[in-house]
């Protein structure tokens, strides 16, 4: 921690001895120095192994498998791109994460927004226990309801001949199961963008005579839509990064969502002798490059969301 | 809207009774409203986790069929206490916890006292910073163990180049702890920065500045003003990483498969249910992983109770 505290005490607020040089520009530029080196340090940290992915993906394999390494491609090349894109299983994995994660936004902003409204307009008896559980359910620990999961979705008896439907290995097994952390965070987000609306729209809507379902969809669903992106997002990405539950629920490789399919890439340019490095990393860029998009538009958003939540990452 | 028209006057009591009804149907809608939550939440959480307290204590296989499911009291629980593997994983698991959690809590109030500095660029610098958080962790572990490649790696390259190592490592077999740790930290050590930036950034400036006109250089205000303003932050930040990290699976899976000594909790108990099809005695560990957790959660507050007075 010392460290911390002494680079900023050296560059955040520089007490240098001379004011004189400390006006000039290039005593000013001297000063800062130090801290631009850490800007950038902290820079390259967090986006190298982009740049690493991107340079593999690029670099031809009769040069990616020599030593010393390059660390510019000196051949650049698309194969390794055509070689993800041209196996059918990654293309499904792409178009299975999409619906999963479409549906599962959906579903938790449907459902949540609903609750939300409850629990951020109302005011009732066991509306803070509600607000209790819901909070209780985002520090959930996933592998823990695991054994029952399993057993649910491979069709287990209710009660007598009644069944659980038998989702095992379907994209529905995991619209079902990725509620569990969706939704309760998009309730938890939702009511907090709700409570902090103010009154008099929704008692104007009242006096006109509107009924309570009017005022949720006409007056205040409209107003919290800043936060129905931010949560939505958030969601979304959560549901198309998970990994634990896609493993364990799907078996056919045309049912893979993303995470499943990078796991067990194993691209047709490769040998006996030497995993396809290049088409992994080709594939982690495509499915990258549009979360990189969504977080650079709407960093704001997404961290405004976070905090309110004060949620796990 | 724009016309309001002002209500009739009413009978004083009979205001009041209406509004006491007013005020019940409220009630009823709101709990209606709830409904479709909380019956997912029951459907989905609150259901499969007595169903997995339920199914410890019997002896269910995947494949059933061959000999009906028969309650086994404690005996999952008794084979559990002896069961050196899962022991191994816990050891594993509470070790990656205390390095990773560490790391990028030290890391994370670095990078966020740089970035809290006014200067051109502060917001491409926190979108930056977002983004390791925003890929799947799956994607982050395969870039990370292509970089941590024995021969053609970069990292090797970059560390006997600066002479940091005096040969090429195999990162995953000999250092395996090192290797996952490096990969979580890189993911999340930005955006615990993030959270504490947040918690930084609501600390009033006068605050600084008076203790500057006091004579206060910056370190002492670190310690008497940031630190302190920012202890619930750091809280939220700490409870949060340390949950996370206990449950860690990703990294463990992609990084060791199933190999046995590198195993998480969580990869253990998924392979005991999923791969060999053990539902119930996966369950117990799934009971006991959900203890453990439980413990922690435990211990911090207890901590910030005791602290607070």
């Amino acid at each position: 921690m010392s460290t911390a505290a002494e680079a900023t005490r050296a560059t955040v607020r520089p007490v240098s001895r001379s004011v004189r040089l400390r006006r000039s520009p290039l005593g000013r530029a001297l000063v800062r120095l130090p801290f631009w080196l850490l800007i950038v340090a902290i820079a390259v940290y967090a986006l190298f192994p982009f740049y690493w992915a991107l340079r593999s993906a690029i670099t031809p394999d009769s040069e990616l498998f020599t030593t010393p390494i390059t660390y510019f491609p000196s051949h650049p090349t698309w194969a390794h791109f055509h070689d993800a894109l041209s196996q059918s299983y990654f293309r499904r994995a792409l178009l299975n994460s999409t619906i999963v994660a479409g549906s599962v936004t959906a579903l938790s902003l449907a459902v949540g927004s609903l609750a939300a409204y409850a629990l951020g307009r109302f005011r009732f008896r066991g509306k803070s226990f509600v607000l209790y559980l819901m909070l209780s359910m985002t520090i959930f620990p996933q592998i823990a309801i695991l054994g029952a999961l399993y057993t649910m979705i491979s069709g287990f008896h209710i009660v007598g001949p009644v069944h659980f439907p038998k989702l095992y290995d379907s994209l529905f097994a995991l619209i079902f199961s990725y509620l569990i952390f969706t939704l309760p965070f998009t309730i938890w987000v939702l009511t907090s963008f709700m409570r902090a609306l103010p009154a008099d729209l929704e008692e104007a809507a009242y006096v006109d005579g509107a009924t309570p379902l009017q005022v949720f969809w006409k007056v205040l669903l409209p107003l919290i839509a800043p936060g129905l992106v931010t949560t939505g997002l958030l969601a979304f990405i959560a549901a198309w990064n998970e990994y634990l539950y896609a493993v364990s629920f799907i078996q056919s490789p045309s049912h893979y969502t993303v995470p499943v399919a990078i796991a067990t890439f194993s691209g047709s340019s490769g040998n006996a002798f030497q995993f396809p490095w290049g088409t992994v990393m080709a594939a982690t860029i495509i499915v990258t490059l549009p979360l990189i998009a969504a977080t650079l538009l709407l960093q704001r958003r997404i961290l405004a969301g976070l905090t309110a939540g004060a949620v796990k990452g | 809207m724009s016309s309001v028209a002002t209500p009739a006057p009413v009978p004083r009591r009979g205001r009041r009774r209406r509004r006491t009804k007013l005020q019940r149907r409220q009630t009823r809608f709101a709990w209606l409203l709830l409904v479709p939550a909380l019956a997912v939440v029951a459907f989905v959480a609150i259901y499969p986790l007595g169903r997995t307290v339920y199914q410890s204590f019997t002896d269910q296989e995947f494949l059933a069929g061959i000999t009906p499911t028969k309650w086994v009291g404690l005996d999952n629980y008794h084979q559990l206490i002896h069961d050196t593997i899962f022991r191994d994983t816990v050891v594993l698991t509470i070790k990656f916890t205390a390095i990773t959690v560490s790391i990028e809590f030290l890391l994370g109030l670095t990078i966020a006292l740089v970035v809290n500095s006014h200067f051109k660029g502060r917001g491409i610098m926190r979108a930056i910073m977002l983004v390791p958080w925003a890929i799947p962790t799956v994607v982050a572990a395969k870039m990370w163990l292509w970089m941590l490649d024995d021969t053609y790696g970069v990292i090797n390259d970059l560390f006997v180049r600066t002479h940091l190592i005096s040969h090429n490592q195999s990162w995953i077999v000999q250092h395996p702890l090192v290797a996952v740790s490096a990969v979580d930290i890189w993911k999340t050590a930005p955006f615990v920065a993030l959270l504490l930036l947040a918690g930084m950034q609501v600390i009033p400036n006068d605050l600084y500045e008076a203790a500057s006109v006091d004579g206060a250089n910056q370190l002492q205000q670190f310690w008497r003003i940031t630190l302190p303003l920012l202890r619930p932050a750091i809280l939220v930040a700490l409870i949060f990483r340390t949950l996370d990290a206990l449950r860690v699976f990703d990294v463990f899976q992609v990084f060791f498969g199933y190999r046995l000594g590198s195993q998480s909790m969580a990869v253990y108990n998924q392979s005991v249910i999923t791969q060999d099809g053990h539902v119930g005695y996966g369950s117990a560990v799934s009971v006991a992983i959900f203890l453990i957790i439980s413990l922690f959660v435990v211990i911090y507050v207890t901590v910030v109770r005791v602290s607070d007075e």
